[in-house]
């Protein structure tokens, strides 16, 4: 009873927060409907007994990427008034794009319920350890039977960043204002005055 | 299996990633003086790793001893053969790019690094026994690709080419990844043995469906037309060092990653992929000798060659028999010959400040002014054009045997007509270099490395080459064999 109310306490939150998100006048409010939005899901998660899933969610979607918009949004001066200006006239696209992928939707489950889909019988190859949790599952995975392609994930993670730095980093130049007092003293008049007596219609020679 | 007896399988990835860590952290210290050490060790590190491979071909290893990490990984003859190959196309692109990318001033203590972390990933490619692994070395190569491609960053066509071939390549990641999706939907596995097992009784529509988006993402990868409109571009803006590199390195792994797709996954299926690969070979000859004819700049003439070149290739793999999988090797060894000395040779021709020269006009009478290189060149274009006695053409040869024994006769004489086309614009170089006017700007000198990369690669490709080729023949042929090793 109390996992009902709350899948639908949750489940409410997730469509109100995310209706908000596209509703919401000031970006960063929508920002900030988009991370309730996602911590309702993880609630959504933990209540199917997905806890991994749900820490994932908060740890990377809150964590990161959320983040990532609020900088973009804050550093970024985008106009939103005029992006939202097209969205009456774009409104029937939108609506019929998605009752396209809503029947492409109810057709893929109702094929699958009908059964006419083979799918593959897992291989037992992953099978899960009997009474543990499913972070225990994962991690005993990853760091078992999927070391080497969990290491060399972090390898490509190293590329990443390798590349973005060596296409973005700039040498920092000599400062600027750099006073070199030794060539000030030496300086002599001589140096800096130049006489000239320019003859009329000539011009001065620099 | 142990994970120790898994670690001693994958040493040369190993020395590898460690290698790229500590020339990493000597960069970051060193700053970009430490460049050119750092090329060398790395060529070192890529040596090291050669003469670990070599003795494990040599001795044709398969079967469940070559197994690491629960059939996720494959250290055998088949991608040994395949890693001696890419060693070979990584210590080039090292060894020829100090003096170019110096030239322009982008020659930075991160270049080798990021290039023997795309040699790991193509390792990791061609070893790939599961589909998880085909995708992470798939990707580890690809995005050091993308950076090696937009590494000279005063130049916006090498920002261009990189932006290109990063945006292109993530399309193509995405299909092989939805590819893959399906595949082990279908199936329930991403172990390539086990799939084949399963769909040994007959293909799925949702198998057959991920099959072919599997081998339209690594079309792309090979540039196979249709998926080849980005070649051109990518190789003309990159680097030049850089391009030679793509030319032939990541050509092999990807080529061996779709062998080992095609004929240890769904080689139970042979027919599902027969008539895919076949068109592709027959597109890309066709395409890749006519879009050829019409270039002025010499790295694009190339790229429509290595189109062209990916295309005998698959008319090998096509032929879907252990022969057609060692033609397919022996194709790559002789290739990859062939485009590290075009592309030496491209380097060597600079004018009299130093710059590089890129059209084709420049070279004429190049015999006057440097008749060494002129000689080495025009070997060069009469192996790809598959003229005898240089051995370009027993490559071929090999490869349309494989194609006829397998009752692919029409493909392989449509593949000799095709070829002729080929000929039209190898040729002409050599015409131009030889009997044109001497346009004399070709002037500038070479230093050691670029003279002894090219006069090893003429002399492999020359008629001395043939002196090896009943040894290396049966080297290909066993380290072929593996690849139907059950394990």
């Amino acid at each position: 009873m109390i996992q009902t109310l709350a899948f639908y306490l949750f489940a409410a939150m997730v469509i109100a927060s995310a209706a908000l998100t596209i509703l919401a006048r000031n970006p960063v409010h929508s920002v900030m409907w988009l991370i309730s939005s996602f911590f309702n899901a993880a609630g959504l998660m933990i209540i199917i007994g997905a806890e991994f899933i749900a820490m994932l969610l908060v740890i990377v979607y809150v964590g990161a990427v959320a983040v990532l918009f609020l900088f973009i949004v804050m550093m970024l001066n985008i106009d939103f008034a005029e992006l939202r200006a097209g969205f009456m006239k774009n409104f029937p696209v939108g609506i019929a794009i998605a009752l396209v992928l809503l029947a492409e939707l109810v057709l893929g489950i109702g094929a699958y319920r009908a059964g006419a889909l083979e799918l593959g019988v897992p291989d037992g190859s992953a099978a899960p350890i009997l009474g543990a949790s499913n972070i225990e599952n994962i991690g005993a995975l990853m760091y078992g039977r999927y070391l080497f392609l969990f290491e060399t994930a972090g390898l490509i993670l190293l590329v990443a960043m390798i590349g973005a730095i060596v296409l973005t980093h700039r040498e920092q130049r000599a400062p600027r204002g750099h006073q070199n007092i030794a060539k000030q003293i030496a300086r002599q008049p001589e140096d800096a005055i130049v006489n000239t007596k320019p003859e009329v219609g000539k011009g001065v020679q620099l | 299996m142990e994970l120790q007896a898994s670690l001693s399988l994958i040493a040369p990835e190993i020395v590898l990633s460690l290698s790229a860590l500590a020339l990493l952290l000597i960069g970051a210290w060193g700053g970009d003086k430490t460049a050119r050490m750092n090329s060398i060790a790395a060529c070192i590190a890529i040596a090291f790793c050669f003469a670990i491979v070599a003795p494990r071909v040599c001795a044709g290893v398969g079967g469940p001893d070559a197994v690491a990490f629960f059939g996720q990984f494959k250290a055998d003859a088949f991608s040994g053969f395949a890693k001696l190959l890419i060693y070979a196309g990584s210590v080039a692109a090292l060894l020829i790019a100090p003096n170019y990318l110096e030239r322009v001033g982008a020659m930075r203590a991160e270049y080798p690094v990021l290039v023997i972390l795309a040699t790991l990933g193509m390792s990791i490619m061609v070893s790939a026994g599961d589909l998880l692994t085909l995708y992470i070395g798939l990707e580890l190569n690809s995005l050091a690709a993308y950076v090696l491609a937009a590494f000279v960053r005063s130049d916006s066509r090498s920002a261009e080419a990189g932006l290109k071939y990063f945006v292109l390549g993530a399309l193509a990641s995405g299909i092989l990844l939805f590819g893959m999706s399906l595949t082990y939907g279908f199936t329930g596995t991403t172990n390539f043995n086990a799939i084949s097992t399963v769909v040994a009784g007959g293909l799925s529509g949702g198998a057959m469906f991920g099959l072919i988006f599997m081998l339209v993402g690594l079309a792309f990868k090979i540039s196979a037309v249709p998926f080849h409109m980005w070649t051109p571009d990518v190789y003309e803006g990159a680097p030049t060092p850089v391009t030679a590199f793509f030319a032939s390195a990541p050509k092999v792994a990807a080529v061996a990653l779709l062998a080992r797709v095609a004929l240890e996954a769904f080689g139970t299926q042979v027919d599902a992929w027969r008539q895919v690969v076949v068109f592709a070979a027959l597109a890309s000859i066709i395409v890749g000798a006519l879009g050829a004819i019409g270039q002025k700049n010499i790295k694009r003439l190339l790229a429509y060659s290595s189109i062209n070149n990916v295309g005998f290739i698959l008319v090998g793999l096509a032929a879907g028999t252990a022969q057609g999988a060692a033609s397919m090797l022996l194709y790559l060894a002789v290739y990859v010959a062939m485009t590290v000395g075009s592309f030496v040779a491209l380097l060597m021709l600079k004018n009299e400040n130093g710059d590089q020269l890129e059209s084709i006009s420049d070279l004429s009478g190049l015999r006057s002014v440097s008749p060494v290189l002129a000689f080495c060149l025009m070997s060069m274009m009469f192996s790809l054009a598959g003229i005898p006695p240089f051995l370009g053409f027993w490559a071929k040869l090999v490869v349309f045997q494989a194609a006829v024994d397998a009752n692919l006769v029409v493909l392989a004489l449509l593949a000799i007509a095709a070829s002729v086309i080929g000929a039209f614009y190898y040729i002409k170089i050599v015409k131009v270099m030889f009997f044109d006017q001497p346009s004399g700007v070709v002037l500038g000198k070479s230093d050691g490395v670029h003279w002894a990369l090219l006069i090893i690669s003429t002399l492999v490709i020359s008629p001395l080459g043939y002196l090896a080729t009943s040894w290396f023949g049966d080297l290909a042929q066993r380290a072929a064999a593996t690849l139907f090793l059950l394990s």
